[in-house]
């Protein structure tokens, strides 16, 4: 089997497995639905495997393979092609995607075990992992515009699974609607490149960037800038970002899977992908390197003060894929990368303890009812704690070799970048309060009921479901999550994906440590050879000094925290109330939402209501068809009147128009 | 032969008979009327024909004269329906067929 082969057989599993499950509604008792549905995407990262080691079996210089399966089309000069690009980066893109989505899916095993949407469920699943291995490993632009709203689409319909529910139904329309936005960046990009380079395969388009695009030239900026608005909704920056933390009402496995492996990872990887035009256009790199940075620090500082632990997570990973498109952004492409696939690790952990803790709080998802579960979940704590401290940051976990390599990037490359790099360490510091934050408030403190009940053994139930977001009763017959709550003290496949997860996150990071080790940057290396900004790479002791501040940062991060939230908890009503204006701004997530409504949903909806009012009422119904209605009404009731009834008059007519006719033609022939 | 003798009495059988349909108001006579405007025009065409010489003008008249005797019985038919209804024998008041 070619390496090729094999990466079509990891794209085909997904597929196979969302139509058979789709096919088989209904049919499949129990848990099968869901243990087809890991079993596919777990054989799909087996070829992702051999993939690997295919390509390793190659020299680093022939480590890139296109593979055409059929020609779509040939129309206008752009060459259709269902076309699959196997290279370093893909090979890695795709074993962190199946890999993750591998685990999230053995998770979700248990944890849906009493929705009634289970096989619907497990379809929807199978196809967005395969719409996100599409996506990366697409040959052409066409494949990747697919694959690009393959995985809106089916964001769309995972957010709003739980169809019932109002608020669900919303944030699943806002995503896809944000998304679309992107869409529409990413086919005008391809149009931008396609008018100048006459291809649309990325190897094309890549080799004919160097000679038709001078250096920063205008036509390359703006495509770049547009790939950076496909890249910016796709993986939540700002000012694309509000469709993220709405997405939280989608279940608990989906928002590991949208945050971990398959979707907001997206934009991160379009921008490594498209390196070769980011390089010759720097300043559209600034730009999303400026947007990256300004997303990290605004999603900590909203992270800081929300209530919602899923939505604290889900801020978490706005500022952390800001860290990843900032990366990616400046040059450091290995270092987003590496970062990519951890924060998979840690976040997908993260989002598994929490939909334990969910559960074990029979569904409510507020911190502030929340406390003291250490005893009760001592494995839910562990796994919380391993993929927090991973996030923060602390020496040896995952997530300090990664972030902090990407730090260490901006620092050495001097300038302007430093500031990029100081915002970093700013971030890394609210990183830190705001994980311990969760981790201290949760677990720590006096047992809530919840909590003092699972000691004994009982498992929390709400006597009424109720909608966590509007305190709305819901049915559980259909659409809604199940009666049953599913912790992973009692269920063996949440208990094994998520320990599996705090294995990676703990020891994830040994593929590359500086000095020692850089498995990660030599493998990524045949991909971005082309590149002048992956040659600059900081030297080991620079590398080591960064790692240092970033260690020191989360040390101190986590004691404030510790200082703030266990020791005196005074401490955070009395901030409130000193830094009340801010306390508000950061509450009410900076006024996006708000902005975004004033600008652009509003005077579209004015927009809207105009047409209805004006366009439509008036001249539509008034002027196109009332008048060519009101024109056969009238000559219909001249005709009308003409019909009296009277047979004689009739008579009178037909003879007076036959002796006419008769006349005239007497007349004329004489 | 002169023509214009058979072509007189026969316009004015065929305006007597036009005549008639206008004015009259009982079915039966505007019935008879017709035949009187049908005859008008056989008479027309057999003088043609004795003119010319040819056939086919006395075919016509025998044609016009099978659809005079359908036309007859449906008329027929049509005005003891509507004696048998007990409606009034008057096309003036048979008009509720209007716009």
């Amino acid at each position: 089997m070619s390496a090729t082969t094999s990466a079509w057989l990891v794209l085909l599993c997904p597929l196979v497995g969302s139509v058979v499950i789709a096919l088989g509604f209904r049919r499949f008792p129990g848990r099968a639905s869901g243990w087809l549905g890991t079993a596919v995407i777990t054989l799909s990262f087996a070829f992702a495997v051999v993939t690997l080691v295919k390509l390793l079996g190659y020299g680093p210089a022939h480590r890139q393979f296109v593979s055409t399966l059929w020609k779509y089309d040939f129309t206008a000069g752009v060459d259709a092609k269902v076309q699959i690009l196997v290279d370093p980066l893909s090979v890695f893109m795709i074993l962190a995607v199946s890999g993750v989505s591998a685990l999230i899916h053995l998770y979700s095993v248990a944890y849906m075990t009493s929705d009634r949407g289970y096989t619907r469920y497990f379809s929807y699943l199978n196809f967005f992992v395969f719409s996100m291995l599409l996506l990366v490993l697409a040959g052409n632009f066409i494949i990747l515009i697919v694959g690009w709203a393959f995985v809106g689409f089916a964001s769309y319909v995972l957010i709003s699974f739980w169809y019932r529910r109002r608020t669900a139904t919303r944030a699943g329309i806002k995503a896809f609607v944000i998304n679309v936005v992107g869409d529409v960046g990413l086919v005008l990009a391809t149009f931008v490149l396609f008018q100048h380079t006459h291809s649309v395969d990325y190897l094309k388009v890549f080799h004919a960037a160097h000679h038709v695009f001078g250096h920063n030239s205008p036509a390359l900026v703006v495509a770049c800038l547009l790939l950076g608005v496909a890249a910016f909704a796709k993986s939540a920056q700002i000012p694309l970002h509000t469709w993220l933390p709405d997405a939280m009402e989608g279940p608990t496995p989906v928002s590991a899977l949208i945050h971990a492996a398959t979707m907001v990872t997206a934009g991160v990887y379009l921008i490594a992908r498209m390196h070769p035009l980011f390089d010759q256009a720097p300043t559209a790199g600034d730009v999303t390197a400026i947007g990256g940075c300004l997303t990290l620090l605004i999603a900590a500082t909203i992270a800081l003060v929300m209530v919602d632990i899923k939505r604290v997570i889900a801020y978490s990973t706005m500022s952390q894929i800001g860290y990843m498109i900032m990366g990616v952004s400046v040059g450091a492409y290995s270092a987003g990368m590496f970062h990519l696939m951890t924060h998979a690790f840690f976040k997908a952990l993260l989002f598994m303890a929490a939909g334990s803790l969910i559960s074990a709080m029979a569904g409510s998802q507020s911190l502030d009812r929340m406390g003291g579960f250490r005893k009760a979940m001592p494995f839910t704590f562990v796994c919380f704690l391993v993929g927090g401290l991973a996030l923060t940051g602390l020496p040896p976990f995952s997530g300090w070799l990664s972030k902090d390599d990407i730090l260490a990037f901006l620092d050495h490359r001097g300038g302007g970048f430093i500031a990029l790099g100081i915002a970093g360490y700013v971030g890394a510091f609210m990183t830190a309060l705001y994980t311990f934050r969760m981790i201290f408030r949760a677990f720590f403190g006096e047992p809530v009921r919840e909590a003092r009940s699972l000691e004994e053994g009982h498992l929390a139930h709400a006597d009424v479901p109720t909608n966590p977001a509007t305190g709305e009763e819901e049915d559980t017959d259909v659409g809604f999550p199940g009666p049953e709550h599913h912790i992973a003290e009692r269920d063996m496949p949440m208990k094994v994906a998520m320990a599996a997860l705090a294995v990676l996150a703990l020891i994830g990071g040994v593929l590359q440590i500086p000095g020692v080790d850089r498995s990660i940057e030599r493998f990524l290396e045949p991909t971005f050879a082309d590149s002048v900004l992956s040659r600059e790479v900081p030297s080991t002791s620079t590398d080591w000094v960064g790692l240092a501040i970033g260690a020191a940062i989360a040390i101190l991060g986590i004691a404030i925290a510790y200082r703030i939230w266990f020791a005196a908890p005074d401490t955070a009503p009395n901030l409130r109330r000193r830094f009340a204006p801010i306390y508000t701004l950061f509450v009410n997530k900076w006024y996006f939402d708000e902005l975004i409504d004033l600008l652009i949903v509003r005077p579209t909806l004015m927009l809207g209501r105009l047409g209805d009012s004006v366009l439509e009422r008036i001249v539509v119904a008034r002027g196109v068809t009332g008048g060519t209605e009101s024109a056969v009404r009238a000559g219909s009731a001249a005709v009308r009147r003409s019909q009296t009834g009277f047979l004689r008059y009739y008579a009178a007519g037909m003879v007076l128009f036959l002796a006419a006719v008769t006349l005239y033609f007497l007349v004329s022939s004489t | 032969m002169w023509i214009g003798g058979y072509l007189v009495v026969s316009a004015l059988i065929f305006s007597i008979g036009a005549a008639g349909v206008l004015v009259r108001r009982n079915p039966l006579v505007i019935l008879l009327c017709l035949e009187l405007m049908l005859n008008g025009a056989n008479l027309a065409l057999v003088a043609f024909a004795r003119m010319w010489g040819g056939a086919s003008g006395q075919i016509f008249a025998l044609i016009v004269m099978v659809v005079a005797a359908c036309e007859v019985t449906v008329g027929l038919g049509l005005i003891v329906a509507i004696h048998r209804r007990r409606l009034p024998i008057d096309v003036d008041e048979l008009r509720e067929l209007q716009g």
